[in-house]
């Protein structure tokens, strides 16, 4: 049971949200840069971030909602699962496991983002947008995974609600539907 | 020195946010929406100081700061008051309300998972409604993204602890859209 009175037919963050439009609004705008802005990061290594980020904050929200979305934009399954056991060993590029890096570094502090990781980063070919972006897509995150567990919001009674929400935010992105969520009220329900 | 090459010499946030003027819009309606809308039953001084707390347990000296003084000047306290609470605020004068929703935001600070029932239900027996723990909850999230960022990436902060206090009355006047050149 969540903390506050939430509808019931919207776990997670969707929920929240709806519950306070006045502030989803801008952090809605800012995922919907940060994420599927212009950017030389792909939407994939972008979610990636985010995947990263929600697992080491054990989210299990967001981690299985970004995870999917990751899944869903690299039209594969191994990356997001190697990146959440291992970094280093993950089969991505050597720039993304510097941003990975970095990302978990925020995660844990600010303080904690070593020169040593951007040195590497930037070594790797990263620009300074990119590591800017990335520390600011983690900060982002460690905003939402608090957000979602500090209120204490349910998860989706069916598993099935992830591929729905993952085809969501490819094909539509982190703006607010302009119907609503209402439609959901029949698909459905939370734990 | 900063990380990255900000092309300005603004402290903290500022510098960020006039390097990155697409993601500074939402930062600030965010702030501005959350601790300055005038439909909320908590006071500015009690959101600024939920910032406050938040940013002094993730050691950012620039939002500690600024935002220190922003609740000193919205609750007429001096540094050293702010600096009390901030230390030990259930020993200090403010409501066992206010008391209620820092424990809240300092479980927060933690991680989302750390908040328990019972702290929910302590602040309500307090007097606390929904939108006063759900913006509390978010409040404090929100500084654990602010300060991430401010010090992620390593920009500089004014050391003189006035040169804060002095802004602050301002900053109040102005709010926080584009508060990035003033």
């Amino acid at each position: 049971m969540p903390y506050i009175a939430l509808e019931d037919h919207l776990p997670g963050i969707t929920g929240l949200l709806e519950y306070s439009k006045g502030t989803a609004q801008p952090i809605r705008e800012l995922t919907q840069f940060l994420l599927r802005g212009p950017s030389t990061l792909s939407e994939a290594e972008r979610e990636l971030i985010a995947t990263v980020v929600s697992h080491g904050n054990q989210c299990t929200f967001c981690t299985t909602a970004h995870t999917a979305a990751a899944d869903l934009l690299a039209g594969e399954t191994e990356t997001a699962a190697s990146v959440k056991q291992n970094i280093e060993t993950a089969p991505v590029s050597d720039k993304m496991k510097a941003l990975l890096t970095i990302a978990s570094q925020t995660r844990e502090s600010g303080r904690a983002v070593t020169a040593e990781a951007v040195a590497r980063a930037k070594d790797a070919g990263a620009t300074d947008v990119e590591i800017h972006d990335t520390v600011l897509i983690a900060a982002l995150f460690c905003l939402y995974n608090r957000y979602v567990d500090g209120l204490g919001t349910a998860l989706p009674a069916e598993p099935g609600y992830y591929d729905v929400l993952a085809g969501r935010l490819v094909n539509h992105g982190y703006t607010r539907l302009p119907q609503g969520y209402d439609h959901l009220k029949k698909t459905f329900t939370t734990n | 020195m900063a990380h990255i090459n900000l092309e300005n010499d603004l402290p903290g946030i500022r510098g960020l946010m006039a390097y990155s003027p697409e993601t500074e819009k939402p930062l600030n309606l965010l702030a501005e929406t959350l601790l300055r809308d005038d439909d909320n039953t908590l006071s500015r001084g009690d959101r600024e100081l939920i910032g406050t707390y938040v940013s002094y347990l993730n050691d950012c000296f620039f939002c500690q700061n600024v935002h220190g003084a922003l609740a000193g000047h919205y609750m007429g306290c001096n540094i050293e008051e702010i600096d009390a609470i901030k230390q030990d605020f259930t020993s200090t004068e403010i409501s066992p309300k206010m008391k209620a929703l820092l424990a809240i935001a300092a479980r927060v600070q933690i991680g989302g998972k750390a908040v328990t029932e019972e702290q929910i239900e302590a602040a309500r027996e307090e007097g606390a409604t929904d939108k006063e723990i759900h913006d509390t909850v978010l409040i404090a999230a929100s500084f654990c993204m602010f300060n991430r960022y401010v010090d992620g990436l390593a920009t500089w902060a004014p050391q003189d602890r006035q040169f804060y206090v002095n802004r602050a009355p301002q900053r109040a006047e102005d709010g926080y859209i584009s508060s990035v050149f003033k």
